[in-house]
């Protein structure tokens, strides 16, 4: 690739100490999304999808070890000196989070927290003109009366309205950038495809590179261009979303497919992989995921497969091609 | 909030009254006889003193009676006569109240600054030296009497070392100002005296320290565990993702949120002080009401331990009123109707 993308995360590693000794979470995990492009990340909790990302932003825990490489614009973020750091996150990168009502400040009016947004990155900007582009990004995000509605505190906006509000800050200062890290998986069924198409039309609208981190394949399918499956702190199939959907190369993917309820097929229950994750620090030898795989041969369990790349489908599978 | 605010000042009367009642009837069930307080040994012998000094104080007349009566005198502000100083009770308090206040409060702001501050530190430093160093700090100030540290300090720093003024609110030879709001810091400076203001001030650094170091110590261990918490919070996460530095994310983000329930605290904090003083006043031979009340009880002056239960009762009710209010406002989740 000759062009640069805009954020290309290579080999990176985060580890946590327990008992002096460091156990990775994240274990050389890569990905890159562009301008206008959305990477859907998908895995199961506790695969290190969203620790990886928050490291390459230099959100870790403090107890954390982060090694590799996370390049925004080329310029590279590992071991950029924090005031630099700051000034990128909010301003060009955003992010926003889970659960809308514990991410927001409850003491603090939303519009003191928007408007708090843009005045950390422009600081010519009066408190009143802040006050007054909160307006219209509460308006942007389609929540009604918004003049009245930034005077408000958190509790007094619904499960859905919050993450507007979450999402009305993360664009404030027009990133490049759009984290959203389970942004849907907190809120009702209902109010998720809301959020989802507020989400893409923002997307759109401002061009923006957006990182979906999910569990559920089933959000992806009809917002993400490209799909980066992570197991146990690793990418072990990546691969633009139909291809995906069409030729899934991993077991694990296959497996994340079969679970995504469908309607127009009859089934006693719901397909479910067996077995859990590995424990941070109590990784099986080989490929990660052959414990829980049913195509597992003898190869799998002695040498972990890398993931190899044929066209644009990547896939660390020792049986990926021939699946 | 405003009908909050008035439902809780409509409540105050009866709450005083309830004061009022408790205090006055406390005293009639107490073993000692006020007379031995007004009357001298060698007159008790003597019936028609005695009688004399029954009708002059009310003793006489039943306690429904002197119940009533005292009620109706308190209604026009008249707290009665001291037995021991021969004034009226509320010049005596007016007097010691500004004293008391001027001592509690400075060593609030003592208090709640090195409270915070420590809290704050030991808890974005969790597990580190400065944590340890912090709750040393902290436990040391709560555990140790008041009266050993205030004789301790005023040995080093006044006696010792001179840097610091001995007991008392200001020099005993000063050219006292006039009395206007009682705080003789202020009082100075309403003068003009400005020498005499910061003689006044240096008087009142170490009882301050001394008072305020206990609370220190029960605020930055409440603040600690609060700022733990609230640091674990997703919102800080948010505000970091923002571009917000530490400093804003631990002052603007997350003390704010721990001041909720500090303020509660700090609020006991001082209608304790005001009433727990006494010793720390008596230490520094400070003219407060905690040395008013032990000499009252001492000579069993009846109308000046009332008078001093009542006052602090009304200064401990106005304090909850506020830290109550205060409250409301901090947390915008209590809606109160």
């Amino acid at each position: 690739m000759t062009r640069q993308p805009l954020f290309a995360v290579q080999d990176l590693r985060v580890a946590f100490a327990r008992d002096g000794e460091y156990f990775e979470a994240v274990r050389g995990i890569g990905f890159h999304v562009d301008h206008g492009e959305v990477l859907g990340i998908v895995g199961e909790s506790g695969s290190g999808k969203s620790v990886g990302v928050l490291a390459a932003l230099g959100l870790q825990a403090k107890t954390a070890r982060v090694r590799g490489s996370a390049r925004f614009q080329g310029r590279e973020l590992i071991g950029m000196p924090r005031h630099e750091l700051r000034q990128l996150r909010g301003s060009r990168i955003a992010m926003i989070f889970q659960d809308p009502l514990s991410s927001l400040n409850p003491v603090m009016t939303v519009g003191a927290q928007i408007a708090e947004t843009i005045l950390l990155h422009n600081p010519a900007v009066s408190k009143k003109q802040a006050m007054d582009r909160a307006i219209a990004l509460l308006e942007l995000v389609a929540i009604p009366q918004p003049d009245r509605r930034v005077a408000q505190f958190p509790h007094e906006f619904s499960g859905g309205m919050r993450q507007r509000v979450m999402i009305a800050m993360a664009v404030a200062n027009d990133p490049d950038l759009l984290i959203a890290d389970e942004p849907t998986t907190a809120l009702d069924v209902t109010v998720q495809a809301q959020i989802m198409d507020v989400l893409a039309d923002l997307q759109k609208r401002l061009n923006l590179g957006l990182i979906l981190i999910t569990h559920d394949l089933g959000v992806l399918a009809g917002h993400a261009d490209r799909v980066a499956v992570v197991y146990s702190g690793e990418v072990v199939e990546e691969a633009g979303v139909d291809d995906l959907f069409k030729r899934p190369s991993h077991p694990y993917t296959r497996g994340l497919i079969a679970s995504i309820p469908n309607m127009l097929v009859e089934k006693e229950r719901l397909f479910s992989i067996d077995g859990a994750p590995p424990p941070l620090g109590k990784l099986p030898g080989g490929c990660a995921f052959h414990p829980r795989c049913p195509q597992a041969q003898a190869i799998c369990s002695e040498t972990a497969p890398v993931l190899e790349t044929f066209g644009d489908h990547g896939v660390a599978c020792h049986f990926g091609r021939s699946a | 909030m405003a009908r909050y605010i008035l439902r809780r000042l409509i409540a105050m009367p009866f709450l005083v009254l309830g004061i009022v009642t408790l205090a006055f009837l406390l005293t009639t069930v107490t073993k000692g006889d006020p007379l031995t307080a007004i009357v001298s040994d060698r007159q008790m012998n003597d019936p028609e003193a005695v009688a004399a000094a029954k009708a002059r104080w009310g003793l006489d007349r039943s306690l429904p009676e002197r119940y009533l009566i005292y009620v109706g005198n308190l209604l026009s502000g008249d707290l009665g006569t001291s037995f021991i100083t021969r004034r009226p009770v509320a010049q005596d308090v007016l007097f010691r109240l500004p004293a008391t206040l001027e001592l509690v409060i400075a060593a609030m702001l003592v208090g709640t600054t090195i409270g915070i501050t420590l809290g704050v530190l030991a808890a974005y430093f969790h597990n580190t030296g400065i944590d340890h160093l912090a709750r040393f700090f902290a436990l040391f100030g709560s555990s140790i009497p008041v009266f050993w540290l205030g004789l301790a300090l005023l040995y080093v720093f006044s006696v010792k070392w001179g840097i610091l003024p001995g007991p008392g609110r200001i020099d005993p030879r000063a050219d006292l100002p006039a009395m206007v709001t009682g705080f003789m810091t202020i009082d100075t400076l309403l003068a003009g005296k400005i020498r005499l203001f910061f003689d006044a001030l240096w008087h009142l650094i170490l009882p301050a320290f001394v008072l305020g170091w206990a609370v220190a110590g029960t605020i930055s261990r409440l603040v600690r565990a609060n700022m733990l918490e609230v640091l674990d919070r997703e919102f800080i996460l948010t505000a970091r993702a923002k571009g917000a530095g530490e400093f804003r994310v631990v002052v603007r983000h997350a003390l704010r949120n721990t001041l909720v329930p500090t303020l509660t605290v700090i609020g006991y904090s001082f209608a304790y002080l005001l009433t727990g003083a006494i010793l720390t006043e008596t230490v520094f031979s400070w003219p407060g009401m905690g040395s008013y009340a032990v000499d009252a009880a001492r000579g069993l002056d009846m109308p000046a331990i009332i008078g001093v239960t009542i006052v602090g009762g009304v200064v401990f009710l106005l304090t909850n009123l506020i830290t109550d209010i205060a409250y409301v406002i901090a947390n915008p989740r209590v809606r109160l109707g």
